[in-house]
C-alpha cells in the first residue's frame, strides 16, 4: 500500500472482566478512508471506538498515531483527542450551552482559540451541517438529527484528522437518519478519514472504501464494500448480512 | 399592641435572622461545592498506589466532618462551640463569629452530600462528550459538570436557606439576638405569649415564603428563555452566501 497510515491498531484486546470483548484487533485506517465497521450488537464495534479514544483503556495491544505510539499516559491525551474526533449515538451535547457555545466551548479551552476566532469557526462548521439558524438554541429544544448535526459540527469544528462515528444514527427516528448521513456522505467526499460504526447497510455500501466485519470481538472479514456485501467469504458474514435484509 | 410597642425588637431580630441564614447558607455553599468536589474525584486504579494514598486519606477526613456535623445537633454543636471551646482552650469567640461559624459548617455539611449527589447524577455522556473534544477532568468538571450541577441542585440550596432561616433559632442559647430571642425577651417580661408567637411565627413565614421565591426566580434566570430566536439577518446573510467564508485567509 502507498497510501499513508493515519491510525494504527496492533493486536488490541479489551476484557471486562472474563469477558473478551475485543479480540487481537489489527487495521490501519489510511488517510481519506472511510471504514464502516459492521457487525451485530455486542460486537465490539463501539468499545473499538472508545478505545481509541481512551474513553475505554484497552486492556492490551497498541494504537500508532501518525507513526507513534500513544497511550493514555505517554501523549498529550488531550491534544490526540482533539486530533481524534468522536461523534456519539446519543450526542452527548452540553444540555446547559445553546448550540454556539456547544461548538466554541472545547475550542476556547482546548486549543486556546479568541472567542471572535472560535465563533466564526463554529459558525462556519454550522453552516456546513445547515444549523446556523440554530445558534441559540439549547440542545433540549432540536430534534434529534438537529442534534446530531450540531454534534458534528462541534467535532469538525476542532479541525480534527480523523472523525470517529460510534453509531450516529442508531438513536435517530427514520426519517432523520438521512439528513445526518448526508453530512457523512459529503464529509467522505471532501476527503475526512473517517471510521464508522453503522447498522445502515446501504450507507456502508455506498459510502465506505472499506467495510470491516466484527464479530465477537474480533475482525472476521475485512475488504471494499462490493467485495463484503456481494460475496461475503465467511459464513458468519453472510448470516449477518442475511439478517441485515442485504443479502437474500 | 405588642406588634406596635416592640415592631422595632422584631425586625432587628428578623434582620439578624436573616443575615446569619444567608450569609451562612452562602459559605456553607462554597464548602459544600470543595466538599462534594473532592469526594467526587473518582479513584484512578491506574495511578499508582502512592499518588492515591494521599487523596484517599483527604476524602476520608471530609467523611468525617460531613458525619460528624450532619450527626449532631446544631444547639449541641453551638454550646460545644462558644462555651465548650471558651471552658476548655480559653477561645474567646465572638458571638456572631461563632454564630456564622457554626450555621455555614453544618450548611456546609449537607450541602456537601448534596454536591456529590448532584454530580454523579450528570449523564456520563456529557463527561465523555467533553473528554472526546481534548477536555481534562477539571476544565468537563468547570465548564460542563458544574454549571449542570448547580442548576439541579437550586432547590436543595432553598431547602437549606429555609431550614436555615428556622434553625437559627437555636442561635439563642448563645444570646445571639434573632428573631426567637427576641420573642423569648418580649413574652418572658409581658407574658404575652399568643400574641408574639403569632407575630414572630408570621415573619418567619413571610421571610421563608420571599427565600424560595427568591431562589425560583434564580433558577429561571439560569434556565433562559424557554424559546429561542432562529437567527435572523445577521446569519441569514451567512447561509445565503452572501458572507464568505475564507478558512485558510489567517493562515
Amino acid at each position: 500500500m502507498n497510501q499513508t497510515t493515519v491510525l494504527r491498531i496492533e493486536r488490541l484486546c479489551k476484557t471486562f472482566g472474563t469477558h473478551e470483548v475485543l479480540r487481537d484487533v489489527i487495521f490501519d485506517l489510511y488517510k481519506s478512508d472511510v471504514v464502516c465497521l459492521i457487525g451485530s450488537s455486542g460486537s465490539g464495534k463501539s468499545t473499538l471506538l472508545r478505545c481509541l479514544n481512551f474513553l475505554e483503556d484497552a486492556t492490551s495491544g497498541s494504537i500508532f498515531f501518525w507513526g507513534e505510539e500513544v497511550s493514555r499516559h505517554q501523549v498529550n491525551l488531550a491534544e490526540y483527542r482533539a486530533k481524534v474526533g468522536m461523534v456519539f449515538q446519543n450526542f452527548n451535547l452540553f444540555d446547559h450551552l445553546n448550540v454556539m457555545k456547544n461548538c466554541t466551548l472545547a475550542m476556547q479551552k482546548v486549543q486556546k482559540l479568541g472567542r471572535e476566532e472560535a465563533e466564526e469557526r463554529a459558525r462556519f462548521y454550522l453552516n456546513k451541517v445547515e444549523m446556523l439558524p440554530f445558534i441559540n438554541a439549547k440542545p433540549h429544544q432540536l430534534s434529534g438529527g438537529q442534534k446530531q448535526r450540531v454534534a458534528i459540527a462541534r467535532a469538525l469544528a476542532m479541525e480534527p484528522e480523523v472523525l470517529l462515528f460510534d453509531e450516529p444514527t442508531s438513536a435517530l427516528d427514520p426519517q432523520m437518519v438521512n439528513e445526518v448521513l448526508e453530512v457523512m456522505r459529503s464529509l467522505a467526499d471532501e476527503g475526512m478519514t473517517m471510521l464508522i460504526a453503522t447498522h445502515e447497510m446501504m450507507f456502508a455500501r455506498d459510502v465506505s472504501t472499506r467495510v470491516i466485519f466484527l464479530d465477537e470481538g474480533r475482525i472476521l472479514e475485512e475488504g471494499p464494500p462490493e467485495e463484503i456485501f456481494n460475496c461475503p467469504k465467511h459464513e458468519r458474514t453472510r448470516e449477518f448480512l442475511h439478517g441485515m435484509r442485504i443479502l437474500s | 399592641m405588642t406588634w406596635s410597642r416592640y415592631k422595632s425588637f422584631y425586625l432587628i431580630g428578623a434582620r439578624n435572622t436573616l443575615v446569619i441564614s444567608f450569609v451562612s447558607t452562602l459559605i456553607g455553599c462554597v464548602i459544600g461545592f470543595a466538599v462534594g468536589i473532592v469526594q467526587a474525584i473518582p479513584d484512578d486504579d491506574s495511578a499508582s498506589k502512592l499518588k492515591r494514598i494521599p487523596l484517599k486519606v483527604f476524602k476520608a477526613i471530609l467523611r468525617g466532618y460531613v458525619e460528624l456535623f450532619r450527626g449532631t445537633p446544631m444547639i449541641v454543636q453551638a454550646v460545644f462551640i462558644y462555651y465548650g471551646m471558651r471552658m476548655a482552650f480559653g477561645i474567646h469567640m465572638e458571638m456572631w463569629t461563632a454564630a456564622f461559624i457554626i450555621v455555614s459548617i453544618n450548611t456546609g455539611a449537607y450541602m456537601a452530600e448534596t454536591v456529590r449527589g448532584g454530580i454523579l447524577s450528570i449523564d456520563r455522556g456529557q463527561e465523555e462528550g467533553s473528554y472526546a473534544l481534548g477536555m481534562t477532568y477539571y476544565q468537563t468538571m468547570l465548564y460542563v459538570i458544574l454549571p449542570q450541577t448547580f442548576r439541579n441542585i437550586i432547590p436543595q440550596i432553598g431547602n437549606n436557606l429555609i431550614i436555615n432561616i428556622k434553625d437559627t433559632s437555636v442561635l439563642s442559647v448563645i444570646s445571639i439576638t434573632d428573631l426567637f430571642f427576641v420573642h423569648k425577651s418580649v413574652s418572658g417580661s409581658l407574658y404575652n405569649y399568643f400574641e408574639s408567637a403569632t407575630i414572630v411565627m408570621a415573619i418567619y413565614l413571610l421571610m421563608t415564603l420571599g427565600a424560595s421565591w427568591l431562589l425560583r426566580k434564580l433558577e429561571k434566570k439560569i434556565d433562559g428563555k424557554k424559546h429561542y430566536d432562529l437567527s435572523t439577518t445577521d446569519t441569514l446573510a451567512h447561509t445565503s452566501g452572501l458572507v464568505r467564508y475564507e478558512r485558510q485567509s489567517k493562515e
